[in-house]
């Protein structure tokens, strides 16, 4: 699919949590309809990437634009109105995904799913619903609009969590591990909504340890390393044939065998994760 | 193992009804003995008091229904205390946990200060001493004031851990969907904060109960104001405390077993 205009750009982006220099300044950026995962071991810097890009983290320097709207780093007056306002309207245009899903548990999956739409963006009711039902039909769950999170699989509330995501309807969706809290039975049908997403030209950033899944969906792959880029490109070149010594031992060691047999290959490890999802079978591939 | 399962079916329903007909038997003869117990201390202790021959059956016909009625005035004193205590407590909650050193100092100065000074103090302070200074308020505003005051105090805390307990995932979720500060107080984290705190709100529910008889000092006619009352124009201290003793065990034993029913079922809930 052809990429579009660039939708997130990162610059520069620098973090410390304390003395600790976790970010040691990375670029980023992101085009319409381009699925770009981020890899690398826990530590390197990843997770931080992606929550400074909403500033869930305030980066310590550099600055983000996501569809038009530009926010600097301003860990000095980070609770300022003016500063607040700037990255509530990053936040509008960047759906957030979490490990540990985040629905609210006091209300319904329906309600979870219009709250935002119908109070931040003043959508009426009678049209949020309508599209959050859409989004629970796409992720296979509407017939459980009025149930209540407790009632749900880890595998159901993440869809739920990626169905309100979707209602707000925003520029890029971001997923902080997606499937990582998920017992393993559950994975495939958390990954094959989002294969199905990236395939419909879904503009996402991913942070994962789904070797297989970036190899299959992946535009493009980032391989961080001690809070730099250490190489990034097409799933085919960084996961499989990748330059740099840092990402091959990084896939030797998470692979436990050499890189060269990661996807595409033999794949006994890679493949049978992708095909337990029991829903979606009519992935676009 | 198919003969295993052949003796299985034989024996299963059998012997797994003679379990359950035992753990009945126990269960029963457990309640029983349970309850007997306190019939015969209660009793016991009513027998000693009758036979001790201080007690007037007379003064406890003519007066028992006058400090019953105290009953209302103490449910109704509790009620509206405990409603505004809770409303102070989730400002003095919030409070304590915002950022602005003002409205943080004020919050953590007003706990303090109720946490740090007895009960009837206050109850005084709020008729005797605000009187001095022109703040003439009427008994019974006085003491729900005082209650509120002094609840909302405590129950901070109570709701400033339960806050606190909502998980930091919530705010950030919200957060992440653009919600703005004060709506993801009002619509996320409070909701949450208050099933957790609801337990604990009837707790003190029953605690105020019997701290209600405080405000008897300031003249509120509740039912330890009616007991003594009737009991010293009678000299019969003796029965009117017992008959009030009766009806504070009586109202927290009905409000007890409301708020166990209660607390059970926000446990089984929909979280």
């Amino acid at each position: 699919m052809a990429l579009g205009e660039v939708v997130v750009s990162a610059t520069g982006i620098e973090k410390y949590f304390g003395e600790n220099h976790v970010l040691r300044g990375v670029d980023l950026e992101v085009r319409e309809r381009e699925t770009v995962m981020l890899i690398g071991r826990s530590g390197s810097g990843k997770t931080t990437m992606l929550r400074c890009l909403n500033f869930l983290e305030e980066p310590t320097v550099g600055s983000v634009e996501i569809d038009g709207v530009r926010v600097e780093a301003d860990p000095l007056h980070q609770r300022s109105r003016a500063h607040q306002e700037q990255i509530r309207q990053i936040r509008l245009r960047a759906g957030m995904l979490f490990q540990d899903f985040n629905l609210f548990p006091h209300m319904t999956v329906l309600q979870n799913c219009i709250e935002a739409p119908t109070r931040v963006k003043g959508l009426p009711k009678g049209q949020a619903v309508e599209l959050a039902e859409s989004f629970l039909g796409k992720v296979g769950l509407l017939e459980k609009r009025d149930e209540y999170p407790a009632r749900l699989s880890g595998g159901q509330k993440q869809r739920v969590a990626i169905a309100r995501a979707l209602t707000m309807q925003p520029k890029v969706l971001m997923f902080d591990e997606p499937t990582s809290a998920l017992d393993p039975e559950l994975v495939g049908e958390v990954l094959q909504v989002m294969e199905t997403l990236a395939h419909e030209g879904s503009t996402m950033i991913v942070v994962t340890h789904e070797m297989s899944f970036a190899h299959e969906a992946a535009d493009r792959v980032v391989f961080m390393e001690g809070g730099v880029i250490v190489e990034e490109g097409p799933p085919e070149q960084v996961l499989v044939e990748p330059n740099q010594e840092a990402t091959r031992q990084f896939l030797r060691r998470f692979l436990g065998r050499g890189a060269a047999s990661v996807p595409g290959g033999t794949g006994e490890t890679a493949m049978p994760i992708l095909s337990t999802g029991g829903r979606g079978q009519g992935t676009a591939a | 193992m198919a003969a295993g399962a052949t003796a299985r079916e034989q024996s299963g329903p059998l012997i797994l009804e003679r379990i359950a007909e035992a753990r009945r038997r126990a269960r029963f003869l457990y309640r029983g003995q349970f309850a007997a117990t306190w019939l015969v201390l209660v009793g016991g202790l009513g027998l000693f008091l009758w036979a001790s021959g201080q007690i007037n059956p007379e003064f406890i016909a003519k007066w028992g229904p006058f400090i019953l009625d105290g009953a209302r005035t103490t449910i109704l004193v509790c009620v509206v205390s405990i409603t505004f205590a809770t409303m102070l407590a989730i400002l003095g909650a919030m409070g304590r946990l915002s950022r602005h050193p003002v409205i943080n100092g004020a919050a953590s100065l007003y706990v303090s200060l109720v946490r740090g000074t007895p009960l009837l103090v206050q109850i005084y302070f709020a008729y005797l001493a605000l009187a001095e200074v022109g703040i003439v308020l009427p008994v019974l505003v006085a003491g729900i004031g005082a209650l509120a005051f002094n609840y909302g105090a405590y129950m901070t805390e109570i709701f400033r851990a339960g806050i606190q307990a909502v998980p930091s995932g919530q705010r950030e979720a919200a957060e992440a969907l653009g919600m703005a500060q004060g709506l993801i107080t009002r619509r996320i984290v409070m909701p949450q904060a208050i099933r957790i705190v609801i337990p604990a709100i009837g707790n003190d529910f029953v605690a105020m109960i019997k701290d209600s008889s405080l405000v008897s000092v300031i003249a509120v006619q509740e039912l330890l104001w009616r007991a003594q009352s009737a009991g010293r124009r009678n000299i019969a201290i003796l029965e009117a405390l017992l008959i009030a003793a009766l009806i504070y065990w009586l109202l927290t034993i009905i409000f007890s077993f409301f708020q166990e029913r209660l607390e059970r079922r926000m446990a089984r809930g929909d979280r």
